[in-house]
């Protein structure tokens, strides 16, 4: 595939921008409350060991785990949230935005790489971050998205978003909400161009951007355990005044009612992905090892 | 008639006219100069409030219980109706009516969020907070539109889609986002309408169309002013500072080139002329549909992905600003 021409203006190639864990340093699953030595946590890829539980990572640590050598191009990196409606609440939207670029060190809740999870198995990666004001949704997002797409379809490269957020971004009113419309419709064109779309969601997504480019995925898959939802569990249950059963809005509940296509487990994701895009790729290739264990379980039943 | 705070001194007025004329029924005496002058004072001080409004103020209005809603509209607009229902998978929801109406002559299909009249229609409607059985059914009658080449006609005026256990389970975000997709291909004339509230997803589940246009007294938000109150005040106290902030009026609208027009209302907006909006609601539909139809449906479609396409303002390279407006 010709589809690594290098290299345009303004595209970073970040090759292994892990940072160094130096030893001794801990930290605490927010779910069984274990301590874990930070460098082995991110060995097992931010899963704790003890209990499985996927811990919220960003952008950058989806594209080491799953991009081939750890190798991609950081793409569309150059676009900043604009404060147009000069948004107050507590505290000013220009502060906010600032705080989070200082906290966080990204310019806004998405990053965009494009690189191979296989040789020769491009593919464009949009990942969002929680950490950047909950991964809300504003214009820089939706246009990232939408510059993503554009990306895959000149280059005919299949997409992945990674949904990692809160809904859209309050602090942009309306233009946050055209965002929903503006990303549901950029995918209309790839999917018009045939491109597989792959929405994997994690904990959390829910509001603007579940009912967006979220479910809108050829495959609509998820790591366990993560909530997702339209309404987030709060404002349900004011709404209803009722405990929510046990597991409501988590991946095994949107499997079990007909919305996800399959959860897979973090350490799963890369080698399911490349089994997955394999199907569209028509050039004869040895079996990968996750569809063989597959047909062996299925066979074995 | 009910009387919001802010429209109180109509009320007395209102009240003082009534008495005039009754007076006038019941004796011989001409009380035609009265009621001349009292109708002056009265079309002046709508005009004093009506064309001052700030946000929250807009917002009451687009809430007012005498605000005519979908049905009402349909009822007043079209030679012929017919209500269609169901989404064909689970049921018929009520708080989004849709069905094919014939106006002018010509037939359209009619879709919107349906709130109720009186407190039992309320209950009913489930406040115009539809399930995803609601937009489901709105897609099917939308994709029989495209079948027949029918233009379709939205209105929207919802709080916000359900917020409930079985909205989630039925999966209420991928009835909306599949909405928006599938109304961004749809190979037929999309006109929406704000005529009350259009709050988040339950409103942009309804919101893709060639025109978008608000009425003038109604609102079009992420969020609306109280849930944003409380989730970035954290308290249920800051709506007007919260509408305000989301610059969330027709006004604001159209300045941010976010939707295509306005629908003027009538001096004291639609709730005190219900009849006259209908009128004007009506002559802006047959107006604005003659003029998209003269073009190709290829044009439309195209122009459409452009116009969304360009929704949204950011810095791009920091120091040089990005307008993306038409
Ligand atoms: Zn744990």
């Amino acid at each position: 595939m010709g589809w690594f021409k290098r290299l345009k203006e303004g595209i970073q190639t970040a090759t292994s921008n892990k940072k160094e864990i130096p030893d001794g340093i801990w930290s605490k699953c927010p779910s069984c409350k274990e301590a874990t030595l930070t460098r082995d946590l991110r060995d097992n890829l931010f899963v704790c060991p003890h209990c499985d539980h996927h811990l919220r990572i960003g952008s950058y640590e989806y594209f080491e785990i799953l991009f081939e050598d750890s190798k991609y191009e950081i793409h569309f990196d150059d676009y900043e949230a604009k404060d147009m409606l000069e948004f107050e609440d507590l505290k000013k939207y220009k502060d906010r935005l600032k705080d989070a670029k200082e906290k966080t060190k990204l310019k806004d809740a998405i990053s965009v790489a494009v690189g191979e999870i296989a040789p020769g198995q491009p593919l464009v990666i949009a990942a969002m971050d929680f950490s950047f004001i909950g991964g809300s949704m504003g214009s820089v997002v939706g246009e990232k998205i939408s510059k993503a797409i554009d990306y895959s379809l000149v280059n005919k490269i299949p997409l992945m978003i990674i949904a990692k957020s809160g809904g859209a971004r309050m602090m942009e009113s309306a233009f946050s909400l055209m965002q929903m419309a503006k990303t549901s419709v950029k995918l209309g064109l790839l999917a018009d161009a045939k491109i597989p779309y792959i929405s994997l969601m994690t904990d959390p997504t829910t509001g603007g951007v579940t009912a967006s480019f979220a479910m809108l995925g050829d495959f609509n898959i998820a790591e366990p355990k993560a909530l997702i939802g339209f309404a987030g569990p709060r404002v349900i249950m004011e709404t209803i005044k009722k405990e929510l059963p046990e597991g409501f809005q988590s991946a095994e509940f949107l499997l079990e009612q007909g919305f996800l296509d399959f959860i897979v487990h973090r350490k799963d994701l890369k080698l399911k992905l490349q089994t997955l895009l394999d199907f569209f790729q028509n050039k004869p290739k040895s079996k990968s090892p996750v569809l063989d264990t597959e047909v062996v379980k299925a066979e074995g039943k | 008639m009910v009387f919001l705070e802010f429209e109180k001194p109509l009320e007395s007025l209102y009240e003082q006219l009534d008495k005039i004329i009754e007076v006038g029924k019941e004796g011989d005496i001409n009380v035609d100069p009265m009621v001349k002058k009292l109708e002056r004072k009265i079309k002046k001080t709508q005009k004093d409030i009506y064309q001052n409004l700030n946000g929250w103020q807009r917002v009451q209005l687009s809430r007012h219980p005498n605000r005519p809603h979908t049905l009402y509209y349909i009822n007043e607009i079209c030679d012929e109706f017919i209500e269609l229902h169901g989404d064909r998978y689970f049921s018929d929801d009520k708080a989004i009516v849709g069905g094919l109406g014939k106006i002018d002559g010509q037939t359209f299909v009619l879709i919107g969020h349906e709130k109720g009249t009186n407190t039992k229609l309320r209950q009913y409607r489930n406040f115009g907070m539809a399930n995803p059985e609601g937009y489901r059914k709105s897609l099917r009658l939308m994709k029989m539109a495209e079948k027949f080449g029918f233009p379709v006609i939205c209105m929207i005026d919802t709080m916000g889609a359900n917020p409930g256990i079985e909205a989630e389970e039925r999966g209420q975000a991928e009835a909306i986002a599949r909405n928006m997709f599938e109304m961004a291909k749809l190979k037929t004339q999309t006109m929406c309408y704000i005529i009350g509230e259009g709050a988040s997803g339950g409103a942009i589940g309804l919101g893709i169309g060639d025109r978008v246009f608000m009425f003038e007294n109604t609102w079009y938000s992420v969020i609306s002013p109280e849930s944003c109150s409380q989730i970035l005040w954290r308290s249920w106290d800051f709506k007007e500072q919260a509408a305000e902030a989301l610059k969330l009026t027709s006004d604001h609208m159209a300045s941010f080139g976010l939707i295509d027009g306005i629908v003027k209302e009538p001096l004291g907006g639609a709730h005190s002329f219900p009849k006259e909006t209908a009128a004007i609601f009506k002559a802006h539909i047959l107006e604005e549909s003659a003029k998209l139809k003269e073009k190709e449906i290829s044009v439309l479609l195209n122009e459409r992905i452009e116009k969304y396409s360009a929704m949204g303002e950011y810095l791009l390279n920091p120091k040089e600003a990005v307008s993306a407006k038409k």
